[in-house]
């Protein structure tokens, strides 16, 4: 049986109960996520874009989907603050893919900006998750039409005309289970026009010997003149799998950034299709992979121009130790007719072990004349020149190492516009580098780590 | 760009807008599209085993050989045609095509070419009389399915050189042919490669022994002339230790309203410390301004640095065929080995050219490098495509690799499609691409110092391919120039 | 201090040093002075511990240590100091990161807590008064896009810094316009005391008049051959290298 075929199968059985417990518009989105499903293959390794990656072979095993929405260790939930010092932000918990509404930092009832579940919205803001919802994710992917199928809940952001949030939403996704689960996370942003928003996502695994898999599906929208920054941050384990699609549709003038960082996991596929639809708006597109021991970090990027005088600015960088693998493929498109486009997009990494593996494909696909589009890519190791000056200076070359690939990365935490966000970043990597990075450290609350513990 | 012009020229008060000059797509009609008026021996179209079994005894082919070719047809039946090209190759009826014509002999007199073919080879200026002039280049010329004359054999036989058509060689030297036949492109290939072990008709052969320096560049001019024939090359190149030699390549094609098909294969060994050069200028006819005829050129050519310290060496300058697909590789096997790619690849109307290479690092401290320069005009697609492979094996390799698209029309694409695999810590790779349009204030300079757009364009391009044109030999270079020129005339400049 | 007994160093294969005797007291300057190619600064390389080049033989002794059994950093923490011919770019480390690193790792060697930040910034500041390196630079990433002098004038800031008692100055004066000369030297010269040393290495007098040595050595095909007071310095200039040359026509 293939891998599809399980869940396919699963859905079949408890059609009545996924939508007893979902929003009409998520149910509204399966018969169509059902029919795309049909005779579907999920890619498998040496497929085209797909070169390091096989997800096949990611949803093959047997996970469990919380079909009737079990309470896993509710309570756990809470002991888990998660935080950025410095950043005041308002805190949403799913602890797997169950939202804990007891558990969060809310923003304040009179703020115009919109942060619900949507099965709250499905109650308050009905017509914005059926205006919205499933608009940009395309069922033609089979694991975005899988997570379509099956997810039950998810988190609606919407920031009306105008309006700026204050306060930076965060989303704090958890896996805490005593058997293999397959989480169906679900996020939609939409930002109105010229509003002004940033979210911050993380994932963060507390049982480290259970299998898990994050299917995650992200859609932001982004109206005429918005800013929207999106910083997708994974600190998991070597048995959490992560499935993730982000979809991104810009209008006229709007400024979108997205940062995906991968500090510690096991295996994660990460896409990214953004639709530049409007004239003059502005796309950062950001990554940064820090893998050693077996991780495995596949990101693919497809930015689409199809408007003129657009700008976008595109950088992965990896780092990959031990037997890692790290993989990239970007495409950028300009389409005809969109002169005085001007599109960047590099990766640069660095194999710090001779057993690990780089994949890298940049490409450029355009068709229209006056444009400025470049890309670069390499591959290759810490410069010898700068770490022997650095250790006639009396830094030990494990330092002199750690600061290279921290000057390395570097670059990419500078694009973060968040200060407070950048300053944590920092922190992490070098913690990342020097192997200290633990559990408790990505969202910074040294506070709670003791009760951590007792959990585990 | 004729210089004497050039006065002239400024003397024109009303300069023709750039955005004029660069729209108004290639006017100037292809210079070789004439036919040749020969008696041909063209075969019935349609391909089955039959028709393998014909081909190999025309050409009078030894019972291995014939294996070869049925092994690999059945092996073709099994496939598919690739479609992952960034190209619109349509649904090629190989039912339609001849797969052997050959322009016939005199009976009276069988070693004489016809004076017909000799004058087409005058009129493309391939000299099929050893001439002082040209003492330093030897010819083997091939018309449709055939080798009509190759110059210099004793010359160089005298060295232990040998070069000749592949179909001499399959009787002369059986021994090298099957030895090295497949060994670096397997009929297994690919599509086309199947195909092409199936019928390949004629090519050239050239063995370079050890130690020898070949004192002139061996060249092959392969000409198409039949209707409604494909032309199967085969090629093979075996440089033996501390070899060297410089293999030149030229094409070209009449005009038809039809498409024809080009599936050719070359492979090249190159053994210790052996070098070898290998030259295109690839000229097949491409089709009228709104895409009608001209050739699919579907060509698999490969490399294999075999001995420690080789050294193979790709040029091309693609200015013809509607179709172009093909990606001169090197397998570097050798420790120390060297693969290098130069390519220009110029499109114009309704062209089509998905080309590039792959250099796959399997030796020690081996080293790639792969300039590409694209230029797209009228209402072309020019894509590089790419692969640059370190084996975890390959310790200390490098790869430098460098392309850059210009774009002439607005209507006009280019495209960038490398792959890169890195297996180890010891090697760096490097990928730099740019896509632009042609630079205003260069033409506007040129303009200023008197020189008029056309002018200022070709100027331009021509610096653009600079780097790619200077690694072809001297000769090639100048006629490469004239050609690029030619192309981009009426179109751009 | 130094103490260099018939050094032999080679790179790629081929032998650059080809027995190197040279001994350096506190308080003292000498400079090393040679053709191009020579091996002058193979020399300074070695001293280091450049793992480019490979010793094949001799021994050198650092204040009662093998110098050549220290790695690089160790080397640095005993006291030596290399400003580099060619200071090398480090895009994204800052200044301030890099000597925190340097600074508080030689204090970890000799068993000392690190400096607390204002300690250190307050050092910084003392120090790049020295070679009057603006604050700028201190802030920006090592070398990059610093312009020839800077480079040179950050390198003696950092000797500023680490306190050597050895320092090898490595064609300090190479690319140095007239006034920058003037502040390196000082910066050098205000740096000496009597328990340090220098090796000056250099091609021309021109640097010599500003740091004055008490010893000239010619290195000549990888080997001294000839030492003798400062006026050697001045007859070098004055015969130029071709006079080397003509007396040891067996090299």
């Amino acid at each position: 049986m293939s891998a599809l075929q399980q869940y396919i199968d699963l859905y079949n059985e408890h059609r009545a109960d996924l939508n007893g417990h979902a929003p009409d518009a998520l149910n509204a989105l399966r018969p169509e996520a059902f029919a795309a499903l049909q005779g579907a293959v999920l890619p498998k390794r040496g497929t085209e874009d797909y070169e390091a990656t096989d997800l096949e072979a990611i949803f093959a095993p047997d996970y469990g989907v919380n079909i009737n929405r079990v309470a896993f260790s509710a309570d756990q939930a809470g002991t888990f603050r998660c935080d950025v010092p410095n950043l005041s932000t308002c805190l949403y918990f799913f602890n797997n893919d169950i939202f804990m509404p007891g558990r969060t930092a809310r923003m304040n009832p009179n703020n115009p900006v919109v942060v619900e579940s949507f099965v709250e919205a499905q109650q308050r803001h009905p017509q914005l998750l059926k205006q919205y919802l499933g608009t940009l994710a395309d069922l033609s992917k089979p694991e975005v039409a899988l997570n379509t199928l099956l997810a039950q809940d998810g988190l609606l952001i919407y920031i009306p005309k105008g309006v700026t949030a204050e306060k930076t939403i965060q989303v704090v996704n958890i896996f805490n289970a005593s058997q293999p689960l397959m989480a169906m996370r679900r996020v939609l942003i939409v930002a109105d026009e010229d509003a002004h928003v940033r979210v911050l996502a993380c994932d963060h695994t507390q049982i480290s010997d259970v299998q898990y898999l994050n299917s995650q599906v992200v859609e932001i929208i982004a109206k005429r003149g918005a800013t929207v920054d999106y910083y997708d941050l994974e600190e998991s384990t070597a048995h959490t799998s992560r499935v993730s699609s982000i979809f991104v549709d810009q209008a006229e003038g709007s400024n979108v950034l997205v940062d995906g960082i991968t500090l510690l996991n096991g295996r994660t596929r990460n896409d990214y299709y953004v639709q530049v639809n409007g004239e003059h708006a502005e796309t950062h597109l950001l990554g940064m992979t820090i893998a050693s021991g077996t991780q495995h970090v596949d990101n693919h990027t497809f930015l689409s121009h199809n408007a003129p005088r657009c700008k976008s600015n595109e950088m992965f960088k990896y780092v990959i130790n031990d037997e890692a693998v790290g993989a990239f493929a970007g495409k950028i498109l300009v389409k005809p007719d969109c002169p005085r486009v001007e599109a960047y997009q590099g990766n640069r990494n660095i194999c710090a072990s001779s057993t690990a593996k780089m994949y890298t494909k940049p490409q450029l696909e355009i068709y229209t004349d006056d444009v400025k589009c470049s890309h670069g890519a390499a591959v290759g190791q810490l410069d010898e020149e700068a770490l022997f000056y650095m250790r006639t200076r009396g830094i030990s070359e494990a330092e002199a190492r750690h600061l290279l690939m921290q000057a390395f990365v570097s670059d990419v935490i500078d694009g973060v516009r968040l200060e407070a966000l950048k300053d944590r970043l920092y922190h992490l990597t070098e913690k990342r580098f020097s192997g200290t990075l633990s559990l408790c450290n990505v969202c910074g609350s040294a506070a709670d780590c003791s009760k951590l513990d007792i959990i585990k | 760009m004729n210089n004497n012009n050039k006065d002239e020229k400024t003397l024109t008060p009303q300069q023709p807008d750039s955005e004029q000059i660069l729209q108004s797509a290639a006017q100037e009609e292809y210079k070789y599209g004439f036919v040749t008026d020969v008696d041909t021996h063209v075969i019935p179209k349609g391909l089955n085993e039959d028709v393998v079994r014909l081909i190999s005894r025309l050409k009078g082919e030894p019972e291995w050989l014939l294996e070869f070719r049925l092994k690999a047809y059945r092996y073709w039946l099994t496939l598919k045609m690739p479609t992952w090209g960034h190209v619109t190759l349509p649904e090629i009826d190989y039912q339609a095509i001849s797969y052997y014509a050959a322009p016939k002999k005199k009976e009276d007199a069988p070693k004489e070419i016809d004076p017909e073919v000799k004058k087409t080879f005058d009129k493309l200026g391939i000299p099929l009389e050893e001439q002082m002039r040209l003492s330093g280049m030897a010819v083997d010329a091939v018309m449709d399915s055939v080798s009509v004359r190759t110059t210099y054999r004793e010359k160089l036989a005298e060295l232990g050189v040998i070069f000749c058509s592949i179909s001499e060689a399959v009787k002369d030297y059986p021994d090298l042919v099957k030895k090295y036949l497949g060994s670096v492109v397997p009929y297994t290939d690919n599509f086309f490669a199947a195909l092409n072990s199936a019928v390949f008709s004629d090519g050239s052969f050239v063995y370079i022994p050890k130690g020898v320096r070949c004192p002139m560049e061996l060249s092959t001019y392969f000409r198409i002339n039949a209707a409604e024939t494909g032309q199967f090359e085969r090629t093979l190149i075996v440089a033996d230790d501390d070899a060297y030699v410089s293999y030149l390549e030229g094409c070209t094609a009449p005009m038809r309203d039809e498409n024809q098909l080009h599936a050719a294969i070359v492979e090249i060994v190159v053994e210790d410390r052996a070098e070898v050069k290998y030259s295109t200028v690839q000229n097949w006819y491409p089709g009228d301004k709104d895409g009608r005829g001209g050739i699919y050129n579907l060509v698999t050519k490969r490399g294999l640095c075999r001995g420690d310290h080789s050294k193979l060496s790709w040029t091309q300058v693609e200015t013809g065929s509607a179709i172009t697909w093909k990606y001169p590789s090197c397998v570097l096997r050798g420790d120390y080995s060297t693969g290098e790619f130069y390519s220009v690849a110029l499109t114009r109307n309704r062209q089509e050219a998905d080309t590039g290479t792959k250099m796959i690092h399997l030796g020690k401290h081996t080293s790639s490098t792969i300039v590409s320069k694209g230029i797209s005009a009228g209402h072309s697609q020019n894509s590089y495509r790419g692969m640059v492979k370190i084996a975890p094996k390959a310790v200390n390799s490098r790869n430098y690799t460098q392309c850059d698209s210009l774009l002439l029309t607005p209507t006009s694409g280019a495209h960038t499609f490398p792959v890169i695999e890195v297996g180890n810590d010891s090697s760096v790779v490097e990928h730099e691409a740019t896509t632009s349009k042609i630079n205003e204030d260069q033409i506007f300079y040129c303009n200023q110092r008197g020189i008029s757009t056309e002018d200022a364009v070709g100027l331009i391009v021509n610096g653009y391919a600079k780097e790619v044109m200077s690694k072809l030999p001297m000769e090639f270079a100048v006629e490469a120039q004239k050609l690029l020129s030619i192309s981009l005339e009426g179109s751009v400049g | 201090m130094l103490e260099i007994k018939d050094l032999r160093a080679s790179v790629e294969g081929k032998e650059i040093l080809k027995g190197i005797n040279l001994t350096v007291n506190a308080g003292e300057v000498h400079a090393i002075m040679g053709p191009n190619g020579s091996g002058k600064s193979t020399l300074s390389a070695v001293l280091t511990g450049n793992p480019a080049f490979t010793v094949t033989g001799g021994s050198v002794v650092f204040n009662g240590k093998d110098l050549l059994a220290l790695s690089p950093e160790d080397r640095a923490h005993e006291g030596l100091f290399l400003s580099f011919q060619y200071p090398v770019e480090i895009p994204g480390v800052s200044m301030v990161n890099f000597m925190r690193a340097a600074i508080n790792e030689k204090r970890k060697y000799f068993g000392e807590e690190p400096l607390s930040a204002a300690d250190f910034l307050k050092l910084m500041r003392e120090k790049r008064s020295i070679v009057q390196l603006d604050n700028k630079l201190a802030s920006r990433a090592v070398n990059e896009g610093f312009s020839g002098g800077e480079k040179k004038r950050n390198e003696i800031f950092q000797m500023a810094m680490l306190e050597p008692k050895l320092s090898i100055l490595d064609e300090t004066d190479s690319g140095l316009d007239i006034d920058a000369l003037r502040i390196v030297a000082h910066g050098v010269n205000t740096l000496k005391t009597a328990n340090n040393a220098s090796i000056v290495i250099t091609h021309y007098q021109r640097l010599l008049d500003y740091i004055k040595p008490d010893f000239v050595h010619v290195l000549y095909k990888g080997r001294i051959v000839m030492s003798a007071g400062p006026e050697l310095a001045l007859e070098l200039e004055e015969k130029g290298y071709d006079w080397i040359k003509e007396m040891h026509p067996e090299l």
